[in-house]
């Protein structure tokens, strides 16, 4: 009970501090609207359903980026993470912390970014929205992982994408699928394999890379 | 309560402390001093685990728990008010009657009357009190002060005086210093570096 309760301490924290700044959120929504509306006026009339889900899945995850780039400023300014890690509690809850509300802040984006993909394009069928979720989760445990690594160098701009893309095929690969496949089951489950995976490890290692 | 022995730390090729030994008994006061680059902060970063010596022994007699550590920074929420980082890390620290205790260190160093009001709009004076609240709000056993005075004004410097004077009696202390005059009289044990 008290991880949970650290773990919804530092989501909250997460939560209210972009309240707060509106540092991330709406950068991230400028950002997708604006590369949907690219992509309708981009993409020839003639393209098929699997080019504007292609497109979707480029939106989603550069967009994640986004956020994943501002997600651990807030700790490097005034070097608050050193006192999260001295605090007696598991570290692997600032990890969890970090990423639900990384991925509270992507749903909020995808929240109005999918309903004008369906404007402009044509709309997610259940079994799409399900893999999207599913992949939000991969991104926001690896991704957080990863930003909180590139955060502690120098140029995380440039390393960050570098860390975080090779990472993200897989979701792309299985969010696609589950669009277009004739068999979208298969892709939901190689999400769900892939966020356990990524998710245990993520919260394994994230120790690590906050002590020396 | 702390031992240690030929700590050296390097970042890369870059020794930063050589040879270093230090002794603080349990209730003592040990005044770090030393020049700018001498090795003062990365010192306490080893006593508060924040690093590791690459050589040497170093045994720190307390867990995290009851260790409170201020840095240079003041490891602080710019976006959060005093009351939310305190919160934040009371939650964190488990301290017990959490809001009580809040209260109470936020008193001790006069801010209460700013405790709704954002860190980003303290003075630096001010953000280094907070930091001093949250170095000792869950009352820690060992407390290791990185230029505790730094930033701060005559008032919050006599107070601080106070505090370190009351701490002096009760807890294991390890101060960093400039000005080793202004708190000689408290410390038992002196680690002189550069």
């Amino acid at each position: 009970m008290t991880y949970l309760a650290d773990v919804v301490a530092l989501t909250r924290k997460d939560l209210r501090i972009e309240l707060r700044g509106r540092d991330t959120l709406p950068a991230m929504l400028l950002f997708v609207l604006a590369t949907l509306v690219v992509f309708h006026f981009a993409l020839p009339e003639q393209s098929g359903s699997g080019a504007a889900y292609g497109l979707l899945w480029v939106a989603i995850v550069f967009t994640a980026l986004l956020g994943l780039a501002r997600a651990w400023v807030p700790e490097h300014e005034h070097r608050v993470l050193d006192g999260l890690v001295l605090a007696p509690c598991d570290r692997s809850a600032i990890w969890v912390g970090k990423a639900l509300a990384t991925f509270a802040f992507l749903v909020a984006a995808q929240v109005v970014a999918l309903p004008v993909f369906a404007a402009f394009f044509e709309p997610l069928d259940a079994t799409a929205l399900v893999g999207v979720l599913l992949a939000d989760v991969g991104i926001c445990a690896v991704g957080s992982l990863m930003s909180a690594m590139a955060a502690a160098g120098r140029s995380r701009e440039v390393l960050l994408p570098l860390l975080v893309l090779p990472l993200a095929i897989p979701l792309v690969v299985g969010g696609v699928g589950t669009a277009v496949s004739a068999d979208p089951v298969r892709f939901l489950l190689f999400l769900a394999l892939y966020d356990g995976v990524f998710a245990v490890l993520s919260w394994a290692s994230f120790e690590y890379v906050v002590t020396e | 309560m702390i031992r240690g022995r030929g700590l050296e730390k390097r970042f890369g090729r870059k020794r930063v402390l050589t040879g270093v030994d230090v002794d603080v008994p349990r209730g003592g006061f040990a005044m770090v001093t030393g020049s700018n680059g001498s090795g003062k902060t990365t010192l306490l970063r080893l006593l508060a685990g924040l690093a590791r010596p690459t050589r040497g022994e170093l045994d720190v007699g307390v867990d995290r728990s009851r260790l409170g550590y201020l840095a240079h920074e003041p490891l602080v929420y710019r976006e959060l008010t005093a009351i939310e980082n305190l919160d934040l890390f009371g939650r964190l620290y488990r301290v017990p009657e959490r809001r009580e205790r809040i209260g109470m260190v936020l008193e001790r160093f006069s801010l209460w009357d700013a405790r709704h009001d954002r860190v980003s709009t303290y003075s630096r004076g001010m953000t280094q009190r907070l930091a001093l609240c949250r170095t000792l709000l869950h009352d820690p056993e060992l407390i290791v002060l990185d230029e505790p005075y730094s930033a701060l004004d005559e008032s919050g410097a006599t107070l601080l005086d106070h505090e370190l004077e009351a701490l002096a009696a009760e807890r294991t202390l390890v101060v960093s210093t400039h000005d080793p005059d202004r708190i000689a009289l408290l410390a038992t044990t002196t680690v002189a570096l550069g």
